[in-house]
């Protein structure tokens, strides 16, 4: 207790650490951000809730992390594993999920899990289980006397993370596929009928949520570190995120990402980093508890 | 057809014996068997194949030297693995299994304090005697188990010597130990909860003040929030330990914030290979271990530590280019343990090698090994080392410094 009210009272005697705490949640959120958009994506498409998501920006990151083993510049690991794991979204699309797609929620679930668990043994067995990251030896920026911290690593990281998330709006917003995509969550027995291939649709969105989920890895891997089973952190965060802002539901699922990793920054500072997880964790229950209660105003109304 | 053939065999029957009798008494040697359940897949994956390297390649040495002999027979250990997944109730139940349905009457360590306290019941209940190397929860050695043997420093030990050269530095400065502000960041776990409380309980020794202590997720990837209040607080100490991923991720911040603390002490600084990811960053970074090649204890099987260093990166070419971890050498200081008792044990009985074991009194290449009566090792002190330009140079104690240490840290 004592810890937590010293910890409250650094933030008044210091305030630029508001703005440090703030900086950091954001950097952070961003990539939470890609990832929840990937989620709401296939979620909102296919209505398949993928418990690999997290698992799928490890595997982004390890490609990135091998391919700077390689010999390949850091940063253009990000398209890369972009385009890997957009081959890899697609094999386990074709291998997995069309087959679970028109089941019910449980078997897509359990189908999901099921490749969660495989991708992280498999990363295990291939990379080690040692944590790995890339070093750009980037400098790092300091304002106010060296307390607010900005790596030129993480505002690059960052730079990309919006690039990308800005392209993949336009691209739903303007582009056939995208279109088709969009039809295809509203009304995939209507999109049918009116002649949009919703097996492609469902097949295209798999892998570019993979192929998003690829690049947040990559970026991941240059700004903090990643382990094979790290994947859950992301997961957890992903599906906090689109509960949150509500599929199909862009701009709400940024400002969430954003602002689910302020927050957390937050609490880790006042109650302590242990912590941290558990304040996401009980985010999503604030979350859900609200809109059962929206939820219950709207009921009413239908009766 | 069939004459060509019997030549053949005849031939191939003899220069097989010439080769037998050419390479050393070992092939005759009986096998004996040991049973371990290590992680050789989940988190502990790494450090679990280290430690089995580290039995095996021992396991080669004594068959090497003839076999251990055991009375007047002499036998090669083999050991039984399986897999636990770095899941303790996995290690429980593949324990049971060894002892009840491969009928092991004799076991290596798993990895790990955790798997080590999740097994150790059943060996006990068994009456199996178990050498670990790779446990050093000081838990494990309260609960009056008499089959357990550890030959690694408890961990409480692992960074308490920090704050005693923290003290010793504070007082060349002309300031008093109790001047001294201690950060502490530890992960959860047993084994990094005794690292805090060996430091908690030297930093009241000598009155210094903790103004930072905090408990690290078990999933870490950022600990900026804890960095930031150093940056605030400005302590004279800063410990951290979260296994290898908290080393990366402390090395990594600590470098990329610029953040300045006089001493700053970790653990598993080779698991996580701070210095081949990090480079400068991890310079003037103090690092416990177990052991050091570069440490001047020797015996009769591997060498001196040096040479068993070269030996073993000579039998397993994939540790040719890092530092071989201290993981590696107290797995075979545990199949040393054990070829010494059966030695003195003379037979097979396993309560008599208990007792041998609780008798030993060994110097090994990885240091003194003596047990207490609650099976840890009390011969071995934990070694510091600081990364200096690149390099991990002895720094602490001071009986087996090869280096002076840089201080402050820049």
């Amino acid at each position: 207790m004592d810890q937590i009210l010293g910890n409250l009272g650094l933030l008044f005697e210091f305030p630029v650490v508001n703005l440090k705490i703030i900086i950091d949640g954001v950097m952070i959120g961003a990539l939470f951000a890609l990832a929840a958009y990937g989620l709401a994506l296939v979620w909102g498409v296919m209505n398949v809730k993928n418990l690999a998501q997290g698992d799928f920006v490890i595997a982004g990151g390890y490609i990135a992390w091998w391919l700077t083993g390689l010999g390949v510049y850091p940063l253009l690991g990000v398209p890369l594993a972009f385009v890997l794991m957009w081959g890899l979204g697609w094999i386990i699309y074709k291998l997995v999920i069309a087959r679970v797609i028109e089941r019910d929620l449980f078997t897509s679930l359990l189908a999901t899990f099921g490749i969660a668990i495989m991708m992280a043994q498999l990363l295990n067995l291939l990379f080690g289980s040692d944590t790995q990251s890339v070093n750009l030896g980037f400098e790092t920026l300091f304002f106010f006397d060296g307390f607010v911290d900005v790596p030129i690593a993480k505002l690059i990281g960052v730079c990309m993370a919006a690039v990308l998330a800005t392209c993949v709006i336009v691209f739903m917003k303007y582009s056939r596929m995208g279109q088709a995509i969009r039809a295809t969550a509203q009304d995939a027995r209507a999109a049918r009928v009116l002649g949009i291939d919703t097996e492609k649709v469902y097949a295209f969105t798999f892998s570019l949520n993979a192929a998003i989920c690829g690049a947040a890895g990559a970026i991941i891997v240059m700004v903090w570190v990643i382990q094979p089973f790290y994947g859950i952190t992301y997961a957890i965060r992903a599906f906090v995120i689109v509960t949150a802002a509500g599929l199909g539901n862009l701009p709400g699922v940024i400002a969430a990402g954003l602002g689910i990793g302020a927050l957390e920054q937050y609490g880790s500072h006042i109650f302590g980093i242990g912590y941290q997880q558990a304040i996401a964790v009980l985010l999503l229950l604030l979350v859900l508890v609200f809109r059962m209660i929206q939820q219950r105003r709207s009921r009413q109304v239908l009766k | 057809m069939l004459n060509t053939r019997t030549k053949l065999g005849i031939l191939g029957a003899l220069a097989g014996s010439l080769l037998f009798t050419g390479q050393s008494q070992a092939a005759d040697c009986e096998p004996l068997v040991l049973g371990s359940a290590i992680s050789l897949t989940g988190k502990y994956a790494t450090n679990g194949v280290h430690a089995q390297n580290g039995y095996e390649f021992a396991i080669q040495k004594l068959d090497e030297a003839g076999g251990v002999k055991i009375g007047d027979k002499c036998y090669n250990f083999k050991v039984t693995y399986y897999d636990d997944e770095s899941k303790g109730d996995r290690g429980a139940t593949l324990a049971e299994r060894l002892i009840s349905q491969d009928k092991v009457q004799y076991m290596l360590g798993p990895y790990s304090s955790g798997l080590t306290k999740a097994i150790a019941p059943v060996t006990e209940k068994y009456k199996i005697p178990m050498v670990e190397a790779e446990g050093a929860s000081r838990s494990l050695f309260n609960k009056g188990y008499k089959y357990l043997f550890a030959v690694l420093s408890t961990s409480e030990q692992y960074l308490a010597s920090a704050v005693t050269l923290a003290a010793e530095m504070a007082e060349k400065e002309g300031k008093t130990a109790s001047d001294v502000k201690i950060a502490i960041a530890v992960e959860n776990d047993p084994f990094s909860l005794d690292i805090r409380a060996g430091v908690l309980e030297d930093a009241e020794k000598y009155g210094m003040q903790v103004v930072i202590d905090e408990k690290l997720p078990r999933d870490l990837s950022d600990m900026s929030a804890i960095l930031t209040k150093v940056k605030l607080l400005k302590p004279d100490v800063l410990v951290v330990s979260g296994h290898s991923k908290g080393a990366a991720t402390a090395v990594r911040q600590i470098g990329e914030m610029k953040i300045s603390v006089p001493m700053v002490a970790i653990t598993h600084c080779e698991a996580a290979d701070v210095t081949g990811n990090f480079g400068e960053f991890a310079n003037d970074i103090l690092c416990s271990t177990q052991w050091a090649e570069t440490l001047t204890y020797e015996d009769e099987l591997f060498g001196t530590a040096a040479n068993y260093e070269t030996e073993f990166k000579a039998a397993y070419p994939e540790y040719a280019e890092k530092t071989v971890p201290y993981q590696v050498a107290q797995a075979s200081a545990a199949v040393y343990v054990f070829a010494d008792a059966f030695q003195r044990a003379g037979t097979l009985d396993k309560e008599a090698v208990r007792q041998a074991i609780a008798e030993t009194e060994l110097s090994t290449f990885y240091g003194d090994i003596k047990f207490s009566e609650a099976g840890n090792n009390i011969a071995k002190p934990m070694v510091l080392r600081q990364i200096q330009d690149g390099k991990y140079n002895v720094v602490a104690p001071s009986a087996f410094a090869s280096h002076e240490l840089n201080w402050p840290r820049k």
